[in-house]
């Protein structure tokens, strides 16, 4: 692995977001902090929230009570919004405050086209994760004119609704998922100066 | 001085008085405005062309000034179109190979202004197989989409590049066995009246509270006593002398014609989305096609209202040189929504479409509710279709339902119209044949299309071989 610029440490604009304002006090507080280390604790943040909500909302309320379904079209069906939708829409709120880091969850299997691979660095990050379970991948890449620290962490089947519902979808191109199954990934870049 | 000089100090001073107007124009306004304009602007702009500082906020602005010009106005009505397309969503770095291609994260990639010669439907300035771009691969996902032409994905009826509220394949396949019309056809009613904030008394001939003078006007004093306005408690000078308060008298501060800006005291929301429509979009907030500058030598100069001459649909002619404003469709005085919805229309607008109206089967359906032979509701008139009443949010985070007077809201492309109108009485296969069958809409919908727009077949078979490949 290539060796690690370290980041500047201008303070942050104010996020509200839970993840980013955790990210926030140690960028600020700590000099010399490894674009790997902001990963990695960007990561823990957004993957607790993750598994809570699909943990305690959707699997929850969907498949243990049955009160509610999740649907991509949570208006239109008056439905919870999806674990990718929450993450999603957390990703493109976090980017309207910060350019200082930018996340997504992709997948070699994806419901959602759009969440396909396009850089070398994802392909290369899903399937190493997919293959060596527990373990992450990190990386360096060029994107336009700038530099990026780009990270990959597994996502897992934390819950039967995870499973449930992907092998369920008429857009999933993979059924056979199982509990505690890699069902895709989660990349973190960091822009960071040649 | 030799005639050569004289002759070059005549050309440096003429230079500069000439750049002076010019200069003068551009940035104060006025008369010279109108032949600054670098090209014919676009049929959504061209009422408030000569407000220039509309989209060109700073004179030097570049491409951030012109964004946050086109947001202030369109940003609300994109989110709630549920912009397939928002500029957030390829801001992620992943992206940048896209947008290097088609920046599609700035209005004016797709929407440059003053370019008529590269301009077309929907304003798009770009060549219309710009989808070919990022989803040239989408033959090999969706079979049924190879070898199609990439200037027909939005000119098919079948998806549109900012609204899919009505096209997206779950919505297709849970509308594939509605009828061509409901058994219960009726269009969202009237479900609250404007009430005024504070509940006043209703009141009669011997309340009306006009100066003397003005109480001799006995058709208004007539037509008053018969409205709403009479009946929730709103006198004469409610609307005459809105700032009777401040005053002695009324007659001192009576407006004979009071214009939108007092209309919006109790109507806001109507008011509001007028100044958003064609019909007053000139009288929205700070538009002026002059600015007061230079010593005194140019004056404020608001946009003046719309006239019907100036449009670029087709106007009757009587109704040439008259200004847009409230009473224009609703008549002083009277207030009767039921003239609004068509003959306040039809008043002016004589193309086609608009003509065709007359004798329609929404005409008839019209007519017979206004008979009584027909419930209520049941009547499709022209506002039903183009100013429909919408549930809007109020500050208590409740619906009421009012009429929306930004008539473009839903206008075009007319697959906006699916949710907000035609699914009131029609289901959806009938709706999108009928909406793309281009000679049907001229016709006013007379007849039926001839056209079929193939989205619910295809979403439908492919839910079909999903299901038969999970089987
Ligand atoms: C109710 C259905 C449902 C549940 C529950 C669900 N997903 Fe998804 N998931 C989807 C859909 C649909 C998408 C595509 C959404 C989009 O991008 O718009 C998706 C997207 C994803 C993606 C991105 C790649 C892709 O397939 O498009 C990953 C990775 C993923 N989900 C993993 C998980 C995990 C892990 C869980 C449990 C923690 C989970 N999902 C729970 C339906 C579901």
């Amino acid at each position: 692995m290539p060796s690690m610029p370290s980041l500047s440490s201008k303070p942050a604009k104010p996020l509200t977001l839970a993840c980013a304002a955790g990210a926030m006090v140690l960028l600020t507080g700590a000099k010399g902090l490894e674009p790997k280390d902001v990963a990695d604790m960007l990561h823990a943040v957004m993957s607790a929230d993750r598994t809570v909500y699909t943990k305690q909302v959707v699997n929850r309320l969907t498949l243990k009570e049955k009160v509610i379904t999740a649907s991509e079209h949570f208006e239109d069906n008056k439905a919870l919004p999806l674990p990718a939708q929450m993450f999603r829409f957390g990703a493109e709120l976090a980017a309207e405050q910060s350019k200082k880091f930018s996340y997504s969850l992709l997948s070699l299997w994806p419901v959602n086209k759009q969440n396909a691979p396009r850089t070398d660095a994802e392909k290369k990050g899903l399937e190493f994760v997919a293959a060596n379970k527990g373990q992450n991948f990190y990386t360096e890449e060029k994107l336009g004119n700038q530099r990026y620290f780009t990270a990959v962490y597994a996502d897992t089947a934390v819950a039967q609704a995870c499973v449930t519902c992907h092998n369920d979808h008429k857009d999933s191109p993979r059924r056979d998922f199982k509990m505690n199954d890699v069902l895709g990934g989660v990349v973190i870049r960091i822009p960071i100066t040649e | 001085m030799s005639t050569t000089s004289t002759l070059w100090l005549l050309w440096a001073v003429s230079t500069a008085a000439g750049a002076a107007v010019l200069l003068a124009g551009m940035v104060c306004g006025g008369g010279v405005r109108a032949h600054l304009l670098i090209g014919k602007t676009t049929s959504g702009h061209h009422q408030i062309e000569l407000a220039c500082e509309a989209c060109h906020s700073k004179p030097f602005g570049g491409g951030g000034v012109l964004q946050a010009a086109c947001l202030r106005c369109h940003a609300e009505e994109l989110k709630q179109a549920k912009d397939t397309h928002p500029a957030k969503k390829f801001t992620d770095p992943r992206n940048a190979d896209r947008l290097a291609k088609l920046d599609a994260t700035q209005c004016v990639t797709c929407h440059r202004e003053h370019k008529p010669e590269i301009t077309h439907a929907m304003g798009v300035t770009l060549p219309t197989d710009y989808c070919a771009l990022c989803h040239s691969d989408i033959g090999t996902e969706r079979p049924s989409h190879a070898g199609l032409a990439f200037d027909t994905c939005a000119s098919a009826g079948c998806h549109n590049y900012h609204d899919n509220r009505a096209l997206y394949e779950d919505f297709l396949t849970k509308h594939t066995h509605d009828p061509d019309l409901k058994p219960k056809a009726i269009a969202k009613l009237r479900v609250a009246v404007n009430e005024p904030a504070e509940k006043r008394k209703p009141l009669g001939r011997a309340d009306a509270d006009a100066p003397p003078a003005k109480l001799g006007d006995a058709a208004a004093v007539e037509a008053w006593l018969a409205t709403e306005h009479a009946k929730a408690g709103v006198n004469c000078s409610g609307c005459h002398a809105p700032k009777k308060a401040e005053a002695a008298s009324p007659e001192p501060i009576w407006i004979e014609k009071p214009g939108p800006a007092v209309c919006a005291t109790c109507h806001a929301h109507e008011v509001k989305t007028f100044a958003q429509g064609k019909h007053g979009m000139r009288l929205a907030a700070n538009l002026a096609s002059s600015r007061a500058g230079l010593l005194g030598l140019f004056k404020e100069q608001p946009l003046a209202p719309m006239r019907p001459e100036l449009a670029r649909l087709p106007m009757s002619k009587a109704a040439h040189g008259h200004d847009l404003g409230c009473t224009s469709c609703h008549g002083a005085h009277k207030f009767d929504a039921v003239t609004a919805q068509v003959d306040g229309c039809l008043g002016c607008h004589a193309d086609e479409h608009s003509k065709a109206y007359l004798g329609s089967p929404h005409h008839k359906l019209w007519q017979a509710e206004r008979a009584g032979s027909g419930p209520q509701g049941s009547g499709v008139s022209c506002a039903t279709c183009h100013m429909p009443r919408q549930p809007i949010e109020d500050e208590n985070g409740l619906d009421r339902v009012l009429a929306n007077h930004n008539q473009n809201d839903n206008l075009r492309p007319s697959e906006k119209m699916i949710r907000s109108v035609c699914a009131d009485c029609h289901g959806l296969g009938f709706t999108l044949d009928s909406l793309a069958d281009a000679a049907l809409v001229r016709r006013s919908f007379s007849g039926r299309a001839t056209v079929r727009v193939q989205s619910i077949d295809w979403a439908l078979k492919r839910l079909q071989a999903q299901r038969r490949a999970t089987q």
